[in-house]
């Protein structure tokens, strides 16, 4: 058990996390929320299984796609939070509904 | 011999404060996702934000833990607030319906919700046992791109190698990501119908403390940008200290001139982009590859190109922050 | 143990020591006010505490004054955002814990 496998564990364990509540929420700023914990952990287990093994450098490439996704997550979330905004206006409320569709 | 004896002590230490952190961040998105009330939940995952960023400097990734700290924990919080806000303002009037609502839908919820529940626990439990398995596969020891990287410093014109990945060997993701974040504001732009930005009363204290931070910001921010050639920062982190200088100043109920409203601000917007283009091109006329800098002056060329990608980033997260378009009254 | 070596962690740990006081307090303390007033009191002064330490270890007179600067910084926005939140905390009509 090293410090490696400790944060790609904690990772799934946030994708995992991520996951469910997206699904099971019906407020949307919930499920932004969800999606970005997702990508936290996404990030994570790059990152994690990009660290030295032993002392010597970590491998630059998967840090650059990191910083390139966190960029990429805020714009998505920026538009997502946009259009939350636009529902609430178009239909009163910012959350799906809860009955089953028919 | 001091020194050796405690060597196994610290190793013990970093595992305890490794585990530690690893739970509270599992707790912390656990709570941000599962907490009743919405602030509380925005407030949690920010704290987690700024724990990630913890991780990332455990992880020896201090490029990665700057932007999070800035983007990921400071402008997703901001942004998620002001949000939160909108959505109250227009909340208030009818809450109190719609808290019956839901509790009508609970109690009509409850007959098949057990079994529904298991299998969701199974679903996901299936999913987490996959994930688990498949990054435990996952071949070791691999050296990655690592020794590759490193072995071409030298011609890339940046000593930090995460710089030179971002801006010269992996320059079209960077193009193309600077790209995506000015969609993502023509996206919040053409949703149009955002009623006017809450009007705020900074009091003194707000006042003075954007006097006194937003200079400092500026300097941090170009600071991060020069300091990204040979230790951790960059465009990327340097662009949202500014973003954040921006939201400062937006709290504070400045607002963009009119004067500049129009074309200034969209020509600052496309600058990035434009100058990353623009570099690229001029290497196709040239006879080499797009984005394929030569080495004697790509140090140079890499910093002009951050220069304008920081400017273009920071107005961008910041217009981001306001939400819809700028009044443009010169229309109407 | 070199003399500077013994002073960063005796600071290090009182430091460490105000941090914990200080959560204890967010924690334990009836309403925002006190709260707050716990939270950024203890706070500053275990980063001052922890700052000084580092310091003593920096390598240049250039890092120490970053060092300083970071704690200058938390110093003056933990400040004003405590008179924020109080003052966003008064608006709401929330009433200062008495007794």
């Amino acid at each position: 058990m090293n410090t490696v496998y400790l944060y790609t564990m904690v990772g799934v364990g946030l994708f995992t996390l991520g996951l469910y509540a997206l699904l099971i929420h019906s407020h949307l700023l919930r499920k932004i929320l969800a999606i970005n914990v997702m990508g936290s952990g996404v990030f994570l287990v790059l990152v994690a299984l990009a660290a030295p093994t032993q002392g010597a450098v970590p491998d630059p490439v998967p840090h650059a796609m990191v910083i390139t996704g966190i960029v990429v997550a805020v714009s998505a979330t920026a538009l997502a939070l946009a259009l939350v905004l636009r529902v609430r206006t178009e239909t009163g409320r910012a959350e799906l509904p809860e009955e089953p569709l028919e | 011999m001091e020194a050796i004896s405690l060597l196994p002590l610290m190793t013990l230490l970093q595992l305890v404060f490794d585990t530690l952190l690893g739970f509270a961040l599992l707790w912390l998105a656990w709570r941000a996702l599962a907490s009743p009330e919405l602030f509380q939940a925005i407030v949690l995952f920010i704290a987690f934000g700024l724990l990630m960023a913890l991780a990332w400097v455990r992880l020896d990734a201090p490029d990665v833990a700057l932007a999070e700290a800035a983007i990921g924990a400071g402008l997703t919080g901001a942004l998620l607030l002001a949000t939160l806000a909108r959505l109250e303002v227009k909340n208030r009037a009818k809450s109190e319906l719609e808290k019956k609502h839901e509790v009508r839908v609970i109690t009509e919820k409850s007959k098949h919700q057990t079994f529904f529940f298991l299998l969701r626990m199974l679903l996901f439990m299936v999913v987490a046992t996959g994930l688990v398995y498949a990054v435990l596969t996952l071949p070791e020891n691999t050296s990655g791109l690592a020794m590759p990287v490193l072995e071409n410093l030298e011609s890339s014109g940046v000593s930090n190698p995460v710089t030179a990945v971002l801006l010269n060997y992996r320059g079209y993701d960077t193009l193309l990501e600077l790209s995506v974040l000015l969609l993502a504001l023509l996206g919040v732009w053409s949703f149009g119908g955002i009623p006017k930005p809450y009007r705020s009363f900074p009091g003194p204290v707000l006042n003075m403390l954007s006097r006194l931070l937003i200079p400092l910001l500026i300097m941090v921010a170009g600071y991060l940008l020069w300091v990204g050639a040979h230790a951790p920062g960059g465009a990327f982190q340097g662009g949202s200290v500014l973003g954040a200088a921006g939201v400062l100043l937006l709290l504070v109920g400045w607002r963009l001139g009119t004067r500049f409203v129009g074309l200034p601000l969209r020509i600052t917007l496309v600058f990035g982009v434009g100058i990353f283009v623009s570099a690229g091109v001029v290497f196709i006329l040239l006879g080499r590859q797009f984005l394929e800098y030569p080495p004697s002056f790509a140090g140079v060329l890499i910093l002009l190109i951050e220069a304008a990608a920081t400017l273009s980033i920071g107005i961008t997260l910041a217009a981001l922050f306001l939400g819809g378009r700028p009044e443009f009254r010169r229309h109407k | 143990m070199l003399l500077s070596e013994f002073l960063t962690s005796v600071l290090l740990l009182a430091g460490a020591f105000f941090f914990l006081a200080g959560t204890v307090g967010l924690l334990r303390f009836p309403d925002v006010y006190t709260r707050l007033h716990a939270l950024t009191k203890a706070d500053n002064v275990g980063l001052g505490l922890m700052v000084l330490g580092l310091a003593l270890q920096a390598e240049s007179w250039a890092v120490a004054g970053k060092l300083l600067l970071i704690w200058l910084l938390v110093l003056l926005s933990s400040a004003s955002v405590a008179h924020l939140i109080a003052k966003a905390a008064r608006q709401k009509g929330i009433e200062p814990w008495k007794q």
